[in-house]
């Protein structure tokens, strides 16, 4: 009896993974557009020559040495730090209420809400930059690191919810009904079972609004004051020509995204586990 | 109602004098679909009652009532003289044991049975000793630190009932505890459960739609068909004398037997036997092990008037043959009839049945 469906799906499967050659290349010529620009920046980083001449002669750590010892750079690393740590404070702070109420609270217009809260992620940057550049103006804020952090803050809050609302669906409800009916208030069943419940979700979602803050260009350029972040930085020295210093940068920047990644991603996959 | 159990009730004037918990005419609805119909209902203090019912007959939403996970669309439930059905969950002395478990992924054993002790600010020493004693009392004391990702069904059950008998509730519910584990664990968790309830002396209030369960660990049974209570009673009074054709089937097997009555005789093809019911057409329900082979030689002495009993004759058509007992399907004039005996090795061709007619009991369709 149950050899037959055993056969089947292997057959079929089998079919699914046959040998298509064209396919295979092209998907690696996909891997090679979108990866080899980064790997011939990393590169340049350590070429002696700078960015011209290929391929590169003498490698050497130069570039790094200069870069350590770049005050600006530094600065703007610091601020973009401070935006991104803040924006995510303040987007988890203000997106949990809201995937709370997505989840389990019935109120109108709940499903143009839902559709809703990722417009700022759709939308140009440029647009979004604008319209807080003029709210801002109307409130007769200052521009400064402040307003990019608000701008950064209230844009990611749609990333917050959707992730967070999606932890949510998959959190067994039974677990607080057991909480509640062991004589906890639903206060006290929210901070010792939905939210160590929601562990994952809540690093998950902080790990990617990091990221997203951190290399953010359009909305920064409209709010920023005389403070640079990095990625402004960065493009403001382009303007005066490459140097393999931004190359540098640029690897590091590259590095320390990648590392998040993989730890979001694993955190993603351990949560989804856990949950079957 | 005059039953006549054979059993007497020592018990029954003790439950009416302290009943715990009163579910008075309580309707539950959803949208349009009305869940429970208006069920009324007193559990006395000590009580192992079981709510039994199949899929949809409303046992799990009495009890999500009881917990106060859902409010009553109608009716009342009170507990101990007080109103039950307004507290939230969280300020009633019940508690559950869930049908999944529920226990708290990210706490270790001993912090799953201490929970409902912590949020009420019990004093930590009384914590310590009491969830000692819960984990003794269910034989978990050894896995205090464990997590229960890493616990077997079985552990993790106990470790539940563990968790919502520490906090001493007056009420413990239990949803389909044992319907997760294999069939073996099951029986073994059921014989736990009963002497578990003895030896706590709280009232439990369990769901189930195992009907071999609901007899084994029963006091009382309460069957729920389609959101109406169908019957209520001691298994041994629910299954001697079902009050309904429904009933019947669904405790047990039976053969319904639709007679027809004529001066203190009822016919049903070719069986006649006497009844003191009125004329009329009429359902009667026959236990197949009411039924035995009429070839011993008591049988064949001269039959007792104060126990009147039919014979029949039918053709044996299937022996289904079950350790102890064996299962025969026989007919007789048309109709087929199920018969439960004692092993006695093959049977075949024509045989001479029997009955007493007392264990023909009239049941309302």
């Amino acid at each position: 009896m149950s050899a037959t469906p055993t056969t089947a799906t292997m057959r079929s499967s089998a079919s699914a993974t046959r040998r298509a050659p064209l396919l295979a290349a092209y998907a690696w010529l996909v891997f090679a557009f979108i990866y080899l620009p980064i790997i011939v920046l990393i590169v340049y980083s350590f070429n002696r020559d700078g960015v011209g001449g290929f391929p590169p002669h003498h490698l050497t750590l130069d570039w790094y040495r200069q870069l350590f010892g770049d005050g600006a750079i530094w600065t703007s690393v610091l601020n973009s730090l401070i935006v991104a740590a803040c924006s995510v404070a303040l987007s988890l702070t203000l997106g949990l209420p809201a995937a709370l109420a997505l989840d389990r609270a019935n109120f109108p217009g709940k499903s143009l809400f839902r559709r809703l809260v990722l417009l700022p992620l759709i939308l140009p940057g440029i647009i979004t930059g604008l319209s807080l550049l003029m709210f801002a103006v109307c409130a007769g804020a200052h521009l400064s690191l402040l307003t990019v952090f608000l701008g950064h803050g209230t844009a990611l809050i749609s990333v917050a919810t959707t992730e967070l609302f999606a932890g949510l669906q998959k959190m067994d409800r039974a677990q607080e009904e057991a909480s509640l009916d062991l004589g906890a208030t639903p206060l006290q069943t929210f901070w010792r079972v939905t939210l160590p419940n929601l562990k994952l979700s809540l690093i998950a979602a902080g790990l990617l609004i990091f990221t997203l803050s951190m290399d953010e260009i359009a909305v920064t350029f409209f709010l920023i004051g005389r403070d640079n972040t990095l990625p402004l930085e960065i493009w403001g020295r382009l303007r005066r020509g490459i140097t393999p210093e931004i190359n540098a940068i640029s690897t590091l920047i590259f590095a320390a995204s990648v590392i998040l990644i993989v730890i979001w991603f694993q955190l993603r996959t351990r949560a989804q586990r856990k949950a079957l | 109602m005059s039953l006549g159990s054979a059993i007497p009730q020592p018990l029954e004037e003790e439950r009416a004098a302290r009943p715990l918990l009163e579910v008075r005419v309580v309707v539950k609805r959803f949208g349009n679909h009305e869940v429970l119909k208006g069920i009324s209902l007193t559990i006395a203090a000590g009580e192992f009652i079981t709510l039994l019912g199949e899929s949809g007959s409303g046992k799990t939403t009495m009890l999500r009532l009881i917990a106060g996970f859902e409010q009553p669309s109608s009716g009342e439930i009170w507990m101990n003289g007080s109103r039950l059905d307004t507290l939230p969950p969280y300020k009633r002395r019940v508690n559950t044991v869930f049908q999944q478990y529920a226990l708290f992924p990210h706490l270790n054993v001993r912090d799953n049975v201490a929970y409902g002790l912590r949020v009420t600010n019990t004093p930590s020493i009384e914590i310590d000793t009491r969830v000692i004693d819960a984990l003794r009392m269910v034989k978990m004391d050894s896995f205090a630190s464990a997590r229960p990702a890493t616990l077997s069904g079985g552990q993790q059950q106990r470790v539940a009932l563990a968790r919502a008998l520490v906090n001493r509730p007056l009420l413990l519910l239990l949803d389909e505890p044992l319907s997760a584990l294999d069939a073996n664990l099951r029986k073994e968790m059921q014989s736990e459960l009963k002497s578990l309830q003895r030896e706590v002396g709280i009232t439990f209030l369990f769901v189930t739609h195992d009907q071999d369960e609901a007899m084994a660990l029963s006091d009382r049974i309460a069957l729920l068909r389609n959101g109406a209570l169908e019957q209520i009673g001691s298994p041994r009074e629910i299954y001697s004398h079902p009050a309904t054709a429904y009933t019947a089937r669904f405790i047990g097997q039976t053969n319904l037997l639709r007679a027809e009555i004529r001066g203190g005789v009822a016919t049903c093809g070719a069986l006649r036997w006497p009844t003191s019911a009125p004329d009329g057409p009429a359902v009667f329900s026959l236990r197949p092990e009411a039924i035995r082979l009429a070839d011993t030689v008591a049988d064949s002495a001269a039959a007792n008037p104060s126990a009147p009993e039919a014979r029949f004759a039918a053709i044996v058509k299937q022996q289904l043959y079950g350790g102890a007992s064996e299962l025969l399907e026989v007919e007789c004039g048309g109709q087929t009839l199920r018969v439960k005996i004692s092993a006695r090795g093959p049977l075949s061709g024509k045989q001479d049945f029997i009955f007493s007619a007392k264990d023909a009991v009239r049941v309302t369709e």
